[in-house]
């Protein structure tokens, strides 16, 4: 469970967060929604501490993130796996090496474990065979589905995903918004996942927050979110005349 | 101006800091000593021969005079290749080659977020990219110099060979002499390469790291890097040749 208390961010005088809270809960895949520019990555880099916010408090599992010196921060952040929006896999590094890394940074682990290991979350995802290839030789969807690998193979407590099917088919997408939702179940993960995309949003959102011009505007689930009256909202999830007919037909 | 100081000086205070694991940082050492040392050899090596050559037939040209005995030539191009070209012009070189690759390296790691990557999971970014670029061309920019500076002459002595603008043995004479003051004469040149290296490394992972934006930005990084290393160490050339030759 992280808990974000009264986030917010400005920068050079341009309010981008204000006054934002939040539970994201265990085992469930919690939902930041909202259009782009809205605050959506300069709220998650907030919770990841790429970011430092202006005010507010994050708080993993009972442990403040915030006041706290770079070494305790380290040991929160072994507990953190993140899917970055292009993917942000080591251009130098193969597949088999950009999985491994954390695991050669981080653990103890013998070479023998850690290949094991990497081959287990390659296969986790469904990558097989591609080892030896470098980033720009695969996919875009094969590369997200590789930073996923690279994010679960330290065995996070917390998964964030930034937008993690932008410039995907739909089909891949969906495939993508499966395997996530599964993994989190699976391991019980506390798993942020940042959309703009309303099919992940009645696939897999379990616990929603909508972010309006950098404010908390609504929190709900996939089954409350086709009947709000938040106007901004309504605004956001039927955006095109089809679905607004469709809104006016239930 | 003074914010860039500012921002520079805590990107090197990072350097310091202990690095997470020891042997992957000795393998990212030697990749860089093998990426900004080995890789720009070849370039090194050809560019020199040709200067060595030229430079004998300007100073051949120079001081043709029957009073001046020809082992002068060897003499003075042996004094411009250690005391400015090799370690000066070399380095001016090597800070357009260099310098634009590593600023754009780390600027695309950086808008691609390959650099926030390696922060969430906890490795310091700017000890694990930039500690090894550093410290690998401290150690191999010296070299590439005294490769340099051994390639200088055998360019000049291909010309003589060829040419016979003036005889091999007075050119080797001329290369050989006042041997003492050429140890005095390599040591200042290689300082000064160790200097510029810093400045070559360090300000174009500077402007390559803080990149913002997407690969427009990566471009322009890489266009700065180049212009700032190459006038610092331009100014620092007229500081420490100040100093060491007095
Ligand atoms: N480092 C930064 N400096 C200044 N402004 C920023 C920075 N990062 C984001 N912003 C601004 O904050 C706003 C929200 O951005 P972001 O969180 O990336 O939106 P999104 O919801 O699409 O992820 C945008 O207007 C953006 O221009
Ligand atoms: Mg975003």
């Amino acid at each position: 469970m992280i808990e974000i208390k009264n986030i917010s961010k400005s920068f050079s005088g341009v309010q981008v967060l204000d006054d934002v809270s939040f539970t994201f809960q265990k085992g469930k895949t919690n939902l930041i929604i909202g259009k782009s520019g809205s605050g959506k990555s300069v709220l998650t880099k907030c919770i990841v501490g790429l970011l430092e916010p202006d005010e507010g408090e994050i708080i993993y599992d009972g442990r403040s993130f915030r006041g706290i010196n770079n070494k305790e921060r380290k040991e929160i952040r072994k507990e953190l796996g993140m899917l970055f929006q292009g993917g942000a896999l080591f251009d130098s590094l193969s597949v088999e090496e950009n999985v491994a890394f954390p695991l050669k940074m981080f653990s103890n682990s013998s070479k023998e474990e850690i290949l094991e290991r990497t081959n287990f979350c390659l296969n986790r995802v469904n990558i097989i065979n591609k080892n030896n290839l470098f980033p720009a030789e695969i996919s875009g969807g094969m590369q997200k589905r590789v930073a996923i690998a690279r994010a679960i193979a330290m065995n996070p407590k917390y998964l964030f995903c930034d937008e993690p099917n932008s410039g995907l088919d739909p089909v891949t997408a969906i495939v993508i918004d499966e395997l996530i939702k599964e993994i989190t179940e699976e391991y019980q993960m506390t798993t942020v996942v940042i959309t703009h995309d309303m099919n992940s949003v009645l696939e897999i959102g379990d616990n929603i927050m909508f972010i309006y011009e950098g404010m908390n505007k609504w929190v709900g689930d996939r089954n409350t979110i086709l009947n709000t009256d938040v106007k901004e909202l309504n605004n956001f999830v039927y955006v095109s005349k089809f679905l607004r007919q469709f809104k006016e037909m239930l | 101006m003074f914010y860039h100081i500012g921002r520079y000086t805590t990107m090197l205070s990072y350097l310091f800091a202990k690095p997470e694991r020891v042997s992957t940082y000795w393998k990212r050492l030697i990749d860089e000593i093998i990426q900004l040392g080995v890789k720009s050899l070849f370039m090194v090596v050809l560019m020199s021969a040709f200067m060595g050559a030229v430079l004998v037939i300007q100073t051949a040209s120079a001081i043709e005079s029957a009073w001046i005995p020809d082992y002068t030539v060897g003499f003075t191009v042996k004094q411009t290749l250690i005391l400015e070209f090799c370690p000066t012009i070399i380095s001016l070189i090597l800070a357009g080659k260099v310098g634009s690759n590593i600023a754009s390296e780390l600027g695309t790691m950086r808008v691609t977020e390959q650099i926030d990557a390696l922060e969430v999971m906890g490795v310091n970014s700017i000890g694990f990219l930039i500690g090894p670029k550093i410290l690998g061309s401290l150690f191999i920019f010296p070299i590439l110099i005294m490769y340099s500076m051994f390639f200088g002459f055998v360019g000049g002595w291909a010309l003589c060979y060829l040419t016979e603008i003036i005889p091999i043995e007075q050119y080797l004479l001329g290369i050989q002499s006042f041997s003492y003051e050429n140890y005095e004469y390599l040591r200042y040149a290689l300082i000064k390469t160790v200097f510029f290296a810093f400045i070559i490394t360090s300000v174009s992972s500077y402007f390559g790291y803080y990149t913002s934006g997407g690969a427009l930005e990566v471009g322009k990084s890489s266009t700065k890097a180049v212009v700032y290393s190459s006038i610092l160490i331009l100014m620092i050339n007229v500081l420490l040749t100040q100093l060491l030759l007095d």
